[in-house]
């Protein structure tokens, strides 16, 4: 591929400062990776490798502790998302970056279609339409019809995790990252699930997953980058002076 | 989207003064109060911005000065230094600068503020529709007819039964009070809303619809926000951006998933540890 990387994260490391234990736990360290628009980018490694925290990094959930991570917006400007200010991030938050996790997080005491169509109001979209492309997701998702109108909350952890992801892949963001989205689902729901991230990759989004199975891995990704567990001092962990 | 308000450098104290209070009190020396002139310095050196439909949260113990924040922005306190500007139609004010007048006619027009306590913003003297129809009257409206109108609008609105709309407040419930504070905060659709402690003291599922109507608010009408609250679960809930304050200064900032789970500060840090 001959194109730029629209995200590119040079020597990325995590620190936790824990001041109540005196303690400095690294999670990740000198990550360096690139996602591409169309392209699927996997991260691997060990449990403790800080997979996770380079996804909270670039999205703000976790502030990072050293590197660069320069993304490309929609309008060609190269913003670093260390030190993008809060609102460029919430900016880009509700216009490009999508972030699906395990679990669900989403306002308690609203229906399932509410949810999956909440990105494309904030997006300016009109309710109606977005509650009807909320119902065409759910329904790719195969959650069934009667499930749409109510919170949730009591659903199993799979259709929990459909729900997660068809309210991050609706908006097609042009950045997706991806933290074990299919953990517990079954093969079949699995393939389904496999055939819209795809659908989204062939329109153009750029995505940075891990992945539970290493055969999802094989199946999606067109680069992977392992990352090894961060270099511990002394033994588990580093007292501050 | 556009700037509502920029706050720079404002700061409270109560008492005679003396040039060590800001040097000798905040979260290092585990104090507000001025070891040298007893002065209690309630709010320090506080910079902030808030946008259109933003929710700003600011949080901390009480006697943080997250309340003196508030206060001082909706003309209740008068600031001892900074200043705070606000933008709107096109025009910017700077509050602390303008005349009794001025103020007035914003806090009245185009702020809204809803206490944690209904008597300090509700004349429990006058019925429920009254004291809506008071700030309407006060922002120019005043047709009988259309006050009457928009009171029973705002109290459907926020689900008071309008049946009982000639009633006073006190003898309505605690959750029943705050929907007429808030009905009466947003009788004049103000930009900008100041909610102070709004769910303190509340029942679980009176908290929640609260918490909902304040969400929907916010999302009909692009208000914009600043949520003061003790409550990790409501600032999760509706702010974007959260202050963290101790003893009247700001001691960490950030997006509010990130002040949750990555908190940078000791004190951010014991408190999200001990969230329930």
């Amino acid at each position: 591929m001959n194109q730029q990387a629209i995200l590119n994260v040079e020597n990325f490391s995590k620190q936790f400062l824990l001041h109540e234990q005196g303690k400095v736990i690294p999670s990740s360290s000198h990550v360096n990776l690139e996602v591409y628009s169309g392209s699927l980018t996997a991260l691997v490694g060990p449990t403790g490798s800080g997979k996770s925290s380079v996804l909270k990094g670039i999205y703000r959930t976790y502030l990072p502790s050293s590197g660069s991570i320069h993304y490309t917006t929609s309008a060609g400007e190269v913003i670093n998302l260390v030190d993008a200010t809060e609102h460029q991030i919430l900016e880009l938050r509700r216009g490009e970056i999508g972030f699906v996790t395990q679990f669900l997080h989403c306002l308690p005491r609203q229906t399932t279609e509410d949810i999956v169509a909440q990105p494309l109001i904030q997006k300016g979209i009109n309710p109606t339409k977005a509650i009807d492309a909320a119902q065409t997701m759910l329904a790719a998702m195969k959650i069934p019809e009667r499930l749409w109108g109510i919170s949730p909350a009591t659903f199993s952890g799979g259709e929990k995790q459909r729900v997660n992801l068809a309210r991050g892949l609706i908006a097609k963001p042009r950045l997706l990252l991806l933290d074990e989205p299919t953990a517990s689902l079954d093969a079949a729901t699995t393939d389904t699930v496999v055939g819209l991230i795809e659908a989204l990759k062939q329109e153009g989004t750029a995505i940075l997953a891990i992945f539970h199975h290493i055969e999802l891995v094989e199946r999606m990704a067109d680069r992977v980058v392992a990352l090894e567990p961060p270099v511990m001092t002394d033994s588990i962990s580093e007292k501050i002076a | 989207m556009h700037k509502v308000l920029e706050v720079s450098g404002l700061s409270k104290r109560y008492g005679e003064g003396c040039p060590s209070c800001f040097e000798k009190t905040g979260p290092e020396f585990d104090t507000n109060i001025c070891p040298d002139c007893g002065s209690v310095v309630a709010a320090h050196n506080l910079s902030f911005d808030l946008y259109q439909g933003e929710i700003l949260g600011i949080m901390g113990e009480s006697g943080s000065g997250k309340s003196t924040a508030v206060k001082c922005l909706f003309f209740d306190q008068e600031p001892t230094g900074g200043s705070a500007t606000f933008y709107d139609q096109d025009q910017a004010y700077p509050l602390f600068s303008l005349n009794k007048a001025q103020q007035r006619r914003l806090s009245n027009h185009r702020f809204g503020m809803v206490y944690q306590n209904p008597h300090l913003g509700l004349n429990f003297d006058i019925s429920a529709g009254g004291n809506i129809a008071e700030r309407l009257l006060m922002s120019g409206v005043d047709h009988y007819g259309d006050i009457r109108q928009r009171a029973i609008d705002l109290l459907s609105r926020t689900e008071v039964l309008t049946q009982r709309i000639d009633e006073l407040p006190k003898n309505f419930s605690g959750g029943m009070q705050q929907r007429v504070q808030i009905a009466k905060a947003l009788a004049t659709n103000p930009p900008l809303l100041f909610l102070d402690e709004v769910t303190t003291g509340l029942d679980l599922s009176v908290q929640a619809a609260i918490l909902d109507l304040i969400l929907e608010i916010q999302h009909q009408e692009k208000t914009s926000m600043i949520v003061v609250t003790h409550d990790l679960g409501v600032i999760r809930l509706l702010a974007d951006r959260t202050l963290v304050m101790k003893y009247g200064r700001v001691i960490e900032s950030g997006l509010t998933d990130q002040i949750l789970e990555d908190p940078q500060h000791a004190y951010t840090q014991r408190l999200v540890a001990s969230a329930l």
